[in-house]
């Protein structure tokens, strides 16, 4: 699992990374009402604006840490984006990157360089 | 910034503390819609400490504070409490206030933390006669208590008959020991009461409160709360549905405008208006799922722009997108059509009834 500074989670299977926010942004945005996704085949690159998170309180963006095409967006979050605030690394998942370049991953940070930021 | 009495308390109990306009304030504890929901269905505890109260008193209080509001205060009974705007000769609203009457010559003006300084300022230039005020703000501790509980909560620990207090009505007594000026008022559109009471009290009053209402399952409310429950309910938030360029009758607070008490700051202008219609007019609207309007967005009508979202949010009790802007009056009929462009994008959306939310009466 690695992290970006935007307070996302991106976790390499083969080559495709499923991306998240992290558990400490889904706190500090509060309840997730509407997340606003790329859609299945556009391609992304990394630090794009790909779309938008809104809370009750804010609206923040989404972006893409990564390169590569989005293969999948997790569709149960439309009718259910609470799962954002309930599982942020798991059942909140948000999309699906097949990445250009799986080497771009090294570039993201470890645990323990993002534990580091959230202090 | 100004900390209130109640910070630790706050902390203690896990809020996230922000700026509110140069007070540090609670904005939620655990989640902004469980809070909203504890509210409707049950009981929570605020925090307002931020809130400015005024006294104004004197031999000729009552001439002066008839001529700074709009509402007839002299048509109110003692003890009883009006939510009133305060504008200017051009009509435009200073803020919104309570105005509690003790007698006609001891008033409490209650209004809003941001405008604590240019309301003093403003009532000050006003002033005429035997009259004075005075800013206690600092010094008064604000706590409201609402929901359905709210009553049975807040009658464990007074000895005042809560049931005869009637709504926008007030008493003075005790609450856990600590003499309060209680009212039945509110910004949630729930049932419930508002105490004020002195500052240095605050953990004392707000821990019974707690206490008294641990096994009915009270709950602390931040203000992100706050604002999605006064907006369910349509209650106007200074400095965004309403501010220094908006009319009570363009905010469609017409039933607040006492033409018949004679002259006030403002009056004239209200009048033209109310006899020869405004360029705008409040709204609420509906849209449907997909992302929220919120303040400042444009309102659309065939693709031009027509007015702008004065506040918007998710409706935590309805499940809906719900928000409040100015059109023109021709575009303000219920079931109009309308869109509101957010991030470049048009979303259709539905003039509808206001409140949102209305609570049922038992």
């Amino acid at each position: 699992m690695k992290y970006t500074k935007e307070h996302e989670w991106a976790n390499l299977e083969g080559d495709t990374a499923t991306v998240g926010i992290t558990d400490y942004a889904a706190n500090q945005l509060g309840d997730v009402v509407f997340v606003e996704m790329p859609g299945v085949g556009d391609s992304v690159g990394k630090g794009d604006t790909i779309g938008t998170i809104e809370s009750v309180k804010t609206v923040s963006d989404l972006y893409s840490p990564l390169t590569g095409e989005i293969v999948a967006v997790n569709e149960e979050i439309e009718s259910n984006p609470g799962l954002v605030n309930e599982d942020p690394h798991g059942k909140g998942w948000l999309i699906k990157i097949k990445l250009s370049d799986p080497k771009e991953m090294d570039d993201l940070l470890s645990e323990a360089d993002y534990k580091a930021i959230c202090e | 910034m100004k900390k209130t009495p109640l910070c630790s308390v706050h902390e203690k109990l896990g809020a996230r503390m922000i700026d509110f306009s140069g007070w540090y304030m609670p904005v939620q504890y655990s989640s902004i819609i469980e809070e909203h929901n504890a509210v409707r269905e049950n009981s929570g505890l605020f925090d307002l400490y931020h809130m400015g109260e005024f006294w104004l008193t004197g031999k000729d209080a009552l001439k002066n504070v008839q001529k700074i509001v709009t509402q007839d205060i002299e048509a109110i009974s003692d003890r009883q409490i009006a939510y009133t705007p305060m504008c200017r000769p051009d009509g435009t609203i200073i803020d919104d206030l309570l105005v509690y009457r003790w007698n006609e010559y001891k008033f409490l003006l209650v209004v809003n933390a941001a405008n604590i300084d240019k309301d003093f300022a403003w009532i000050k230039s006003q002033l005429e006669g035997e009259v004075e005020l005075t800013n206690d703000s600092d010094d008064t501790g604000l706590i409201a208590i609402q929901g359905p509980n709210a009553e049975a909560i807040l009658q464990k620990l007074t000895r005042q008959r809560l049931k005869s207090i009637k709504f926008y009505w007030f008493t003075t007594g005790k609450a856990a020991g600590v003499e309060c000026i209680i009212s039945r008022t509110g910004y949630t559109g729930e049932e419930g009461f508002e105490l004020y009471y002195p500052a240095e009290k605050s953990e004392e009053l707000w821990n019974a409160l707690m206490e008294a209402g641990k096994e009915l399952g009270i709950k602390p409310i931040g203000l992100g709360a706050r604002d999605t429950l006064r907006l369910e309910a349509r209650l106007m938030l200074y400095g965004n549905d309403i501010n220094d360029e908006t009319t009570p009758i363009e905010a469609n607070l017409n039933w607040t405008v006492k033409f018949a008490k004679g002259a006030f700051n403002g009056s004239d202008v209200m009048k033209e208006q109310k006899e020869n219609g405004t360029k705008k007019t409040i709204v609420g609207f509906e849209l449907g799922k997909g992302p929220a309007a919120r303040h400042g967005y444009p309102i659309m009508k065939d693709g031009k722009a027509v007015g702008e979202v004065t506040s918007g949010t998710m409706s935590p009790t309805l499940k809906k997108n719900i928000g409040l802007g100015y059109v023109p009056p021709e575009l303000s009929k219920i079931g109009t059509k309308l869109d509101i462009e957010i991030r470049g994008k048009n979303y259709p959306a539905t003039v509808i009834e206001t409140p949102f939310y209305s609570r049922k009466r038992s």
